[in-house]
């Protein structure tokens, strides 16, 4: 795991390995889609449940992308690789784009369900506006610094406070009243959605999930070019 | 079978599915082009060596 570390190996690897994630996202995605419109309707929320396929994706994996990117910030600050902090910052715009994905979608269901586009001082809502302002200000942070190598260090640092919001968004349902529905996913008691929904929306995580994968390989690969396109410049700026 | 028929919510649920559409497309094409990009640079940078190196 360790060896792939090294981004000459890292692209030896991923090279053959990226075009298959990118094709296995794009047959996911039509798949997923095909079974939200042939999933049954909702008995309480009738239509509007077919958001769910796409908030719930965007949501969950929006997460998971910030655990990833505050992983990647922990190896990038505490062993100095290169490669980790190319990937907290190919992580930090797709993250960006799904939990703001996430928001969209969820204010589009709740204006029918609730009555209301946003509700301000809901758990759920306001820790996951917080998650979308980490990785807004992850990506300013970088690009506020001129030296890359000091711009790194600081959004590393940035990057591993805004884990302390991982457990908050998770558990908000559970630790205050909101308007938000309990997990009904991972949940000790099993699953609580219908198995005709079940399908659809596991089908729509993975989709997302190796969606990501493939933007996330792509973007650590070019990060790794470009870093390379960067040094041959400077290097003959110095030369000449 | 689909059921494309999404009223009374139509409002509602076409959207976020476009939203997400759209977003996902733009992710997608700007991995690809950046991709494109920076090795088409580093291809010309390794071929236009200055002259001694």
């Amino acid at each position: 795991m360790f060896g792939l570390a090294n981004p000459d190996r890292f692209l030896r690897f991923t090279r053959p390995l990226t075009p298959v994630v990118w094709g296995l996202a794009v047959v996911l995605l039509a798949a997923g889609a095909w079974l939200a419109f042939a999933a049954p309707e909702d008995f309480r929320q009738g239509d509007t449940a077919r958001i769910m396929f796409v908030h719930v994706p965007a949501a969950s994996v929006g997460l998971m992308i910030y655990a990833a990117l505050g992983v990647s910030s922990f190896f990038a600050l505490v062993f100095r690789h290169p490669l980790a902090d190319a990937a907290a910052r190919a992580a930090a715009l797709p993250g960006a784009a799904y939990t703001l994905l996430a928001l969209a979608t969820g204010s589009l269901w709740g204006r029918p369900m609730w009555g209301a586009w946003w509700v301000w001082g809901d758990a759920r809502l306001m820790s996951e506006l917080v998650l979308l302002l980490f990785y807004v200000g992850y990506m300013a942070l970088r690009a506020s610094i001129d030296d890359e190598a000091k711009a790194a260090r600081a959004a590393a640092v940035l990057g591993l406070v805004g884990l302390i919001n991982l457990p908050i968004v998770k558990f908000s349902v559970d630790w205050w009243n909101t308007l938000h529905q309990p997990a009904s996913l991972l949940r000790a008691e099993g699953p609580s959605i219908a198995p005709g929904m079940l399908a659809p929306l596991l089908t729509m995580m993975a989709a997302y999930g190796l969606f990501f994968l493939a933007v996330w390989l792509t973007a650590i690969r070019t990060e790794i070019v470009r870093r390379r396109v960067l040094s041959i410049r400077a290097r003959r700026a110095l030369e000449a | 079978m689909i059921d494309l028929d999404m009223s009374p919510y139509a409002a509602f649920v076409w959207p976020a599915w476009a939203i997400s559409a759209v977003v996902l497309a733009a992710l997608a094409a700007r991995a690809l082009i950046a991709a494109r990009r920076w090795s088409a640079e580093l291809k010309r940078l390794e071929t236009d060596r200055p002259a001694g190196a």
